[in-house]
């Protein structure tokens, strides 16, 4: 068994071979201009946000642990892009850009990576766990794979209230490639596939689930085949090009609107840092992170949009700009806004009150002495 | 006032509680077609439909977590889980998500999902069909613990539990399913998160809950006939925990000894011998005793009369009380 599993290590030493390294992308000609700059601008805050929370972690700021979605911005923007204002969202902990694609205040969800009061959930929820029901965002989840099953039946909740069709509410569910491998992934889209659930399973695969490799943790390291066991179709798309993402997403989001049947959506991409802030990604190898840099979905929209004619470098110089003044002024606003109070620590531990919770904080005398 | 067993009691809640809330569903493996294993859901599917009464594959993860999917849209799913031990795939749910999310969304989402698990031994089956495993999901906040112990607690319970806005656990003593008992259909009396004394006396209080109230009763008369006057607190809520009764009684008697099926090792009773220490030292006449499993697998059917307490344990553990 230990020799299978060497054998095994070094024939997948390396993640699997990039696409060829573009320079440009070419765009459809029905594809609005304004649109595709608004992507670019979307994909910018997202990448100069993620930047400005590394460092924020780095100052000591942001404690914890942090997951940032730097090499995945096409893949948040052009999922965001396709899902509705009346769908609802479960991500995984990788949740900055998909809080603020779905239009939180940058200033609020820089809050609650800061753990402020004012933050996207008063700083109780923390980098991992954003949650907003105005917007549908049902949660960032910790815990690999927590996500699948409560989605899987947001979803069956759904079939109660209303009957498939062009209106019809879905449910996204993203997920890393490392997730693919629980238990709880195989039990969701099973419950989704038996159910016949308006669900889309988004596996964002960034070829590395911390530092192992896809191939090296998946029997069928192509993960949109993994729902074949449970007939759900599966597409995998392009993750660093931010239509090719949008389409599939849309493809598959349809299916579920219009038919209610669950389907699965792969997007590769290229994790640009370690898997959390503090992962140096030593494992990496300097040809792996060249591939990854090549690919690196934001230069290369940037280059596409300059080489069509629809952006020029003084643009792309405002959009950043703006960008970076939108993310000083989310880190203004966290900074300034006040921590928790010790007072509201026990607050929503319970939806009502418990009598005999032990609200004595250290220090504090238990027992009255008679 | 009418008379049933615990399982019928059961059976009746669930039918009031799919009648008066449209939200209301209940899940499980084999609760609809076959009525559950233990038959507490029986004829709830015929009468209110495949969509209110779902039959789920074996995936207790999926089914927990898909309670709570339900319950983020507004739902109030009922879980039934077949056997105690069969709580385990599903226990990353409970205690990571279903405990958390209303605190980790600053209180914008709750999840009002009840879990039913049928627990305890005396069944003559094995480990994961007879464990008592209480103590593991008490440690976790954000959850309430119940446990009822005669019909018109599992009656009511039932129904306070689905109507709760907190996630609760039940836990159905299985070995007291077919015990009868009365039933006032017009008041539950109690709120389901409150202790209840049982039986009063004065010498020595013994706290239990589930399936131990009955051998407690039986020891308390059996003292009697001692000439100890033994008050008997069934506890009914494990998380939170009714303090405020238990102390009142130690107040008055000086001595506990509490009970339970479970190991003591880091049980239940530990947390209330704790409190109660805190709370009653001026008070006790002697140390807190308790009386439970033993730190070790639910042991083979032939043997399981010696893991389980008995009226014989818990009047040894009043004998040692009462010397001091």
């Amino acid at each position: 068994m230990a020799e299978r599993r060497r054998a095994a290590a070094a024939r997948v030493k390396e993640p699997a071979a990039p696409p060829e390294a573009q320079t440009t992308r070419a765009f459809p000609a029905d594809e609005p201009p304004e649109q595709l700059l608004g992507y670019y601008a979307d994909m910018v805050l997202i990448r100069k946000f993620e930047l400005s929370a590394d460092q924020m972690y780095k100052r000591a700021k942001i404690g914890g642990y942090c997951h940032l979605n730097l090499g995945e911005e096409a893949i948040v923007v052009g999922l965001m892009a396709a899902l509705l204002p009346t769908d609802y969202l479960f991500t995984n902990y990788r949740d900055h850009g998909y809080a603020l694609m779905r239009g939180l205040e940058p200033g609020r969800v820089m809050a609650e990576l800061f753990g402020k009061s004012t933050g996207v959930s008063k700083g109780r929820g923390g980098s991992m766990h954003m949650f907003d029901v105005g917007v549908r965002l049902l949660g960032g989840y910790g815990i690999v794979g927590g996500q699948l099953p409560p989605a899987t039946g947001a979803a069956l909740a759904l079939t109660y209230r209303g009957a498939p069709g062009p209106d019809a509410e879905v449910v996204m569910c993203q997920l890393g490639d490392g997730t693919t491998n629980i238990g709880a992934f195989h039990e969701s889209l099973n419950l989704a596939a038996v159910w016949h659930l308006p669900i889309v399973y988004v596996v964002v695969n960034n070829r590395l689930g911390m530092g192992t490799t896809v191939e090296a943790a998946a029997g069928e390291p192509e993960l949109y085949k993994r729902g074949s066991s449970y007939r759900i179709p599966g597409e995998r798309v392009d993750g660093t090009d931010v239509l090719a993402v949008r389409n599939g997403a849309r493809r598959a989001l349809d299916r579920a609107r219009l038919k209610r049947e669950p389907a699965l959506l792969e997007v590769m991409c290229y994790r640009l840092r370690g898997h959390s802030v503090v992962d140096p990604a030593r494992y990496r190898s300097s040809a792996d992170v060249e591939t990854a840099q090549a690919a690196d979905p934001v230069p290369l929209l940037r280059q596409s949009l300059i080489a069509a004619g629809l952006l020029d470098e003084a643009e792309a110089q405002r959009f950043e700009a703006d960008a970076d003044a939108r993310v000083a002024a989310a880190v203004a606003f966290a900074d300034a806004s006040p921590d928790p109070s010790p007072s509201q620590l026990f607050d929503y531990a319970y939806a009502t009150p418990v009598p005999n919770a032990p609200h004595a904080l250290p220090g504090e005398p238990v027992v009255v002495l008679p | 006032m009418t008379t049933m067993t615990i399982a019928k009691a059961i059976n009746e809640g669930l039918r009031a509680t799919l009648k008066n809330n449209p939200k209301a569903l209940l899940m499980g493996e084999d609760i609809g077609a076959l009525g559950g294993v233990y038959r507490v859901t029986e004829g709830l599917k015929k009468e209110f439909g495949a969509d209110r009464v779902v039959d789920t594959p074996l995936a207790e993860a999926g089914i927990i977590g898909t309670a709570i999917g339900l319950a983020l849209r507004g739902y109030h799913p009922i879980c039934e889980i077949q056997f105690d031990g069969f709580v385990f795939p599903g226990f990353n749910q409970i205690t990571t998500q279903l405990a958390k999310i209303h605190a980790r969304s600053a209180g914008q989402l709750s999840t009002p999902v009840v879990i039913r698990i049928p627990y305890g031994g005396g069944i003559g089956s094995i480990e994961h069909h007879s464990e008592s495993p209480e103590a593991l999901f008490a440690h976790t906040a954000g959850l309430r613990i119940i446990s009822p112990s005669n019909a018109h607690d599992a009656y009511w319970m039932i129904q306070q539990a689905a109507a709760c806005p907190d996630p609760v656990i039940v836990f159905e003593p299985k070995r007291r399913y077919w015990q009868k008992g009365e039933i006032n259909t017009d008041d539950p009396g109690l709120d389901p998160f409150q202790a209840r004394v049982i039986h009063p006396g004065t010498d020595a209080t013994i706290v239990v809950y589930g399936p131990l109230v009955p051998v407690a009763l039986a020891a308390a008369d059996a003292a009697e006939e001692d000439g100890h006057s033994v008050e008997v607190i069934d506890l009914r809520s494990i998380s939170p925990m009714d303090f405020e009764t238990v102390s009142t009684s130690v107040e008055k008697t000086g001595r506990l000894i509490v009970a339970h099926e479970a190991p003591t090792f880091g049980g239940v009773g530990g947390e209330i011998a704790a409190r109660i220490s805190e709370r009653c030292f001026y008070a006790l006449e002697s140390p807190v005793l308790r009386v439970g499993g033993f730190h070790m697998p639910y042991p083979v059917a032939r043997v399981e009369e010696h893991y389980l307490p008995d009226v014989d344990r818990l009047l040894e553990a009043l004998d040692r009380a009462l010397a001091y």
